[in-house]
C-alpha cells in the first residue's frame, strides 16, 4: 500500500537529505563546497544525489518557485473518484501538467491535488478540463488565509 | 517585498531547472548554456529571484515516505469564523505541523475550514498530534476528521512552460 521504496540509507545519505533541503549555494562549482560542508568529495555528492533521485528518495533537486510571487496560483482541489475507475482516473489526472502533486487520501474525498498554474485564471480552466476529462465534478478549496508553510523534514531513516 | 520583475530570461531559467539542477560540477554554467546566457548573469538572477521571494529555496525536495514520515494525515477542522485567524496561527506554529490553511467550507458534506498537514512515522504518532490540535482549539473546534495518505499518485512539483 506503502509506496516506500526499499531503499537503505547511510549516514551520509541522511546528512545529505537533512542538510540539503535548501540553502545549495548559487556558485562556480556549488556541489563542491556543498560536499566540502558535509565533508565528502564532489565526486561522491553528485553520485548520491543522483542514486537518491534514481531510487525516488528525492524526487527532485534544484530550485522551488513561488508561483504566487509570479502572478501564479494554488489550489488544492478533490475528487470523489469511484474505485473501479481509480486507476484510469489517476492517469487523466496526472496527465495535466497542472497538477503539482495528488495523493490517494481514505475519505469519500479520496483524490486530493494540488493545481499550480502561472495565471489565476489558470485553475478555473484547468478544473474545466479534468471535469471534462473524467467526468466528475471537481470540489476546489482555495486557500484564504496562509499560517504557516514549511515543508522540511529530517530523515527517521 | 521587493517588487520583481520576471522577464522572458528569468522565465527561460525557471524552465530549463524545473526538472532539476544539472548534476555536473558546473551546473549554473550548464543552464546558461541550455538559455543562452553568460553564467554569471544566470547566478545572479537566481540570487536576485530567491531575495524577492520567487524562488523559495534550491536544494532536495525528498519522498517523505522514503525517508521514514510514512504517516502523513490532512487535518481538518470546523473552527468557529470569528476564532480561525489567531487558532490557526498557533496551529501553524506547532512543531508537527508542516502546512496549515484557512479554506472554504463546502457544505453540507465538508464542514472543514482549518486544514492543518502532520507528519509521522506511524498513524499512532499523526493521531496523538491531531490531539494536541485538538485541545489547543478546544470548544471552537465543531468538528474534525484526519484523511490519512494512502499513496503518492504524482509529485512533480510545479511546472511552467
Amino acid at each position: 500500500m506503502r509506496e516506500r521504496p526499499a531503499v537503505d540509507l547511510d549516514a551520509i545519505d541522511r546528512r545529505i537529505i537533512d542538510t540539503l533541503q535548501g540553502g545549495f549555494p548559487v556558485s562556480e562549482a556549488p556541489y563542491a563546497e556543498a560536499a566540502a560542508a558535509l565533508g565528502i568529495r564532489e565526486e561522491e555528492l553528485l553520485a548520491r544525489l543522483q542514486g537518491l533521485l534514481d531510487t525516488k528518495v528525492l524526487t527532485r533537486f534544484g530550485p522551488m518557485v513561488q508561483i504566487e510571487r509570479l502572478g501564479g496560483a494554488f489550489v488544492l482541489a478533490a475528487l470523489v473518484v469511484p474505485e473501479a475507475r481509480y486507476e484510469a482516473v489517476t492517469a487523466a489526472v496526472n496527465a495535466f501538467p497542472e497538477v503539482a502533486h495528488n495523493y490517494r487520501r481514505e475519505h469519500a474525498l479520496n483524490m486530493w491535488f494540488v493545481l499550480a498554474t502561472e495565471t489565476p485564471d489558470g485553475i478555473p480552466a484547468a478544473i474545466a478540463k479534468i471535469e471534462a476529462a473524467t467526468g466528475l465534478p471537481v470540489h476546489a478549496f482555495p486557500k484564504e488565509a496562509e499560517y504557516f508553510v514549511e515543508m522540511k523534514l529530517e530523515s527517521r531513516v | 517585498m521587493t517588487e520583481y520583475v520576471f522577464d522572458p530570461a528569468d522565465r527561460a531559467i525557471i524552465i530549463a531547472t524545473q526538472g532539476g539542477l544539472p548534476l555536473v560540477p558546473r551546473p549554473y554554467h550548464a543552464v546558461a548554456d541550455q538559455v543562452g546566457l553568460p553564467a554569471e548573469e544566470v547566478m545572479a538572477r537566481l540570487q536576485a529571484m530567491m531575495t524577492a521571494g520567487i524562488i523559495r529555496r534550491i536544494g532536495a525536495v525528498p519522498n517523505h515516505y522514503a525517508i521514514g514520515w510514512t504517516a502523513n494525515g490532512m487535518t481538518v477542522w470546523d473552527v468557529a469564523d470569528e476564532r480561525i485567524d489567531p487558532l490557526g496561527r498557533q496551529v501553524g506554529a506547532l512543531d508537527c505541523v508542516t502546512h496549515c490553511y484557512r479554506r472554504p467550507r463546502a457544505l453540507p458534506a465538508w464542514p472543514y475550514n482549518l486544514f492543518a498537514m502532520v507528519h509521522g512515522s506511524s498513524r499512532e504518532e499523526v493521531l496523538a498530534k491531531a490531539e494536541t490540535i485538538r485541545s489547543l482549539l478546544g470548544d471552537a473546534c465543531r468538528a474534525s476528521d484526519v484523511l490519512f495518505s494512502t499513496r503518492i499518485l504524482k509529485k512533480s512539483g510545479l511546472r511552467i512552460g
